[in-house]
């Protein structure tokens, strides 16, 4: 039997990523830095499609996910772990750590998406959107009254862990699982929940599985990313997951078109290097953003970047 | 005791703002079945006139006072008019999401290009009335406060007359109850539409002029959380009921004031969201709302 294509691109993707870290010294410390942006940026997408794009719950709090994985896996690398490791850790012991700390802080941002999950099993559209940005809210304030973690003012001092090799590691295992879910047998259950959610409950479909699936896994990645980006950036705070951060990642998905995979990595590219590009007219970023927002789904609905086909359309 | 009282006078005055949001929120929820996130921003413009007018005023009088909010209901509500016009009648028909993002979007717009016209630095508000205290008991009560409660009572009382007696009114209950069935029998649904916003953003626009009097430091993002926190409201109470709307800022208001005065104060942001979703999970159609039954 042969070996399935996707776990071939899985393997290559990691192996490419610790390649290409190795020669990392050769590369712009500046351009090696905004590759790296984009490494999180696009795993934020993926996960966020399969909430938003392949599933259609509309999710407005995945920034709120990425704080729970920043913050727990910072926590774990700044005070659990020299505990266990002593003064003068082995760089392995590090590295060891440093993965612990990623996965604890993706499990539970995957646990709070099954807590978010729980709601969608009643609510719908407007109202499922409302409360994951409460949500997100809530996890802001939270963050910021938990003094230990530095309250209002943030958590730094985070050690620099994060490299090239560990995000686009995780860039391949985003992408990997993201569409081995959505393209299996089992993972039609997604596409169908976001297509008629009344119609794949009659034909005897557990919607309610897909729901909390799309978000547990969704929000683990997001988790990941969080951990990944704390210790990128050496400093966190709560105001740095606030909305505007989710509705970014909203933005890439929206951009390359819901439930396009590819897409939504090319929008998560260009929205990432574009505003690098466009220094001197920072301060009309968001102007930019909203506006396309609006034009898109006035005029281009299905995506700026989607140059598929429409789907049959629906009855 | 007079703790308590003094509280709940001061989460009356804010929840009657609150309820003055929650409903522009309502009504345009009950008739076009979407979120207006940028509801929150047509609250800042309104404080923005507001304050402009003030200013332009010179004097504190009562007739300065009630310019102010009367010029800051009527630029809420051409501007209401043309966002529906430009951003969102193009939408009517097409999925909950799109015009949900396009929602976001304006709001967003509305932020940040606030934020370029009006400058991103918080300024003071000017006063608008003559302000007095009166003590009442031990109580405090200032006359900012009794205007913010009767303004309230009086647009509420008038949005129910138009509501209830009115041609349009009548129409928008009709459109509001099945928009197909509304157009068979000739009502000009786009003409409904359009009003509904006019008098959703101008009430939006009265809300924002009476939160700035209270909270005078106004900046371009100052609309995000009370209008986050009227939506809340307009749900409590139940969405699309005016009665409701009114009783669900009252109730979030309070309970807002009652937790900043005690020892969970830095959570007072928090609350609101908790209560949103314990009212959606115990009882999605609010408190005085009625229960909607899915039709496929």
């Amino acid at each position: 039997m042969p070996f399935p294509r996707q776990h071939i691109a899985l393997l290559a993707g990691i192996a490419a990523a610790l390649t290409l870290s190795a020669f990392g010294g050769a590369f712009n410390a500046y351009h090696l830095d905004i590759a790296m942006t984009v490494g999180i940026a696009i795993i934020l997408a993926v996960s966020l499609n399969l909430i938003n794009g392949h599933t259609g719950l509309f999710s407005l709090g995945h920034a709120g996910f990425m704080a729970i994985g920043a913050y727990l896996s910072a926590t774990i690398t700044l005070f659990v772990g020299p505990q266990l490791t002593g003064p003068a850790p082995s760089a392995f012991a590090t590295q060891a750590i440093f993965f612990t700390a990623l996965l604890t802080g993706g499990l539970c941002a995957a646990f709070a998406g099954i807590l978010i999950g729980l709601p969608s099993l009643r609510l719908k559209g407007d109202y499922l959107a409302l409360v994951t940005l409460g949500f997100g809210e809530i996890v802001r304030v939270i963050f910021q009254n938990i003094e230990p973690l530095g309250g209002a003012l943030g958590l730094y001092g985070i050690h620099p862990l994060t490299n090239f090799a560990w995000i686009y590691s995780g860039v391949a295992l985003t992408i990997f699982t993201v569409s081995c879910l959505v393209n299996s047998t089992y993972g039609r259950g997604f596409l169908a929940t976001h297509d008629n959610e009344i119609a794949a409950r009659s034909i005897g479909l557990n919607t309610t599985r897909y729901k909390i699936t799309a978000f547990a896994v969704g929000a683990f990645f997001a988790g990941i990313a969080g951990g990944l980006f704390a210790h990128l950036r050496m400093t966190i705070d709560p105001r740095g997951f606030d909305f505007s951060r989710s509705i970014e990642i909203i933005l890439m998905v929206i951009l390359g078109g819901m439930g396009n995979t590819l897409g939504v990595i090319l929008a998560a590219v260009v929205l990432t290097v574009l505003p690098e590009v466009l220094r001197p007219v920072a301060e009309y970023r968001m102007i930019i953003y909203s506006l396309l927002l609006v034009i898109l789904m006035i005029a281009r609905p299905q995506g700026l970047l989607n140059f598929r086909p429409k789907k049959a359309a629906r009855i | 005791m007079t703790e308590l009282l003094q509280q709940l006078i001061n989460g009356l005055s804010l929840g009657a703002i609150y309820a003055l949001i929650a409903l522009g929120y309502t009504m345009i929820y009950g008739v076009l079945r979407f979120i207006n996130f940028a509801h929150s921003e047509v609250f800042m413009v309104g404080a923005f006139v507001g304050c402009y007018i003030g200013r332009l005023a010179g004097s504190v009088t009562w007739w300065s006072g009630f310019g102010a909010l009367g010029a800051a209901m009527l630029v809420c509500g051409i501007l209401g008019f043309i966002i529906e016009k430009i951003a969102y009648r193009p939408l009517r028909g097409a999925p909950v999401l799109n015009v949900l993002i396009t929602a976001i979007g304006v709001s967003l717009f509305l932020q940040y290009g606030g934020q370029l016209v009006f400058g991103a630095t918080p300024r003071t508000f000017p006063e608008l009335f003559p302000v007095r205290h009166f003590r009442l008991g031990g109580l405090d009560v200032s006359s900012n406060q009794v205007i913010v409660m009767i303004v309230t009572v009086v647009l509420l009382v008038a949005l129910q007359l138009i509501v209830k007696h009115t041609r349009l009114g009548t129409a928008m209950r009709a459109v509001a109850l099945n928009p197909q069935a509304a157009q068979l029998v000739g009502i000009n649904t786009g003409t409904v539409f359009s009003f509904t916003f006019v008098i959703g953003s101008a009430l939006a626009g009265a809300g924002g002029v009476l939160y700035a009097m209270n909270y005078p430091s106004i900046d371009p993002l100052m609309g995000v959380m009370p209008g986050l926190k009227a939506f809340v409201a307009a749900i409590l109470g139940g969405i699309g009921s005016i009665p409701g709307a009114a009783l669900g800022g009252l109730l979030l208001g309070s309970a807002e004031t009652l937790v900043s005065g005690s020892q969970f104060s830095t959570y007072k942001d928090a609350i609101a969201f908790g209560i949103l979703i314990l009212i959606l999970l115990l009882r999605p159609s609010g408190l005085l709302g009625r229960p909607g039954v899915e039709k496929v």
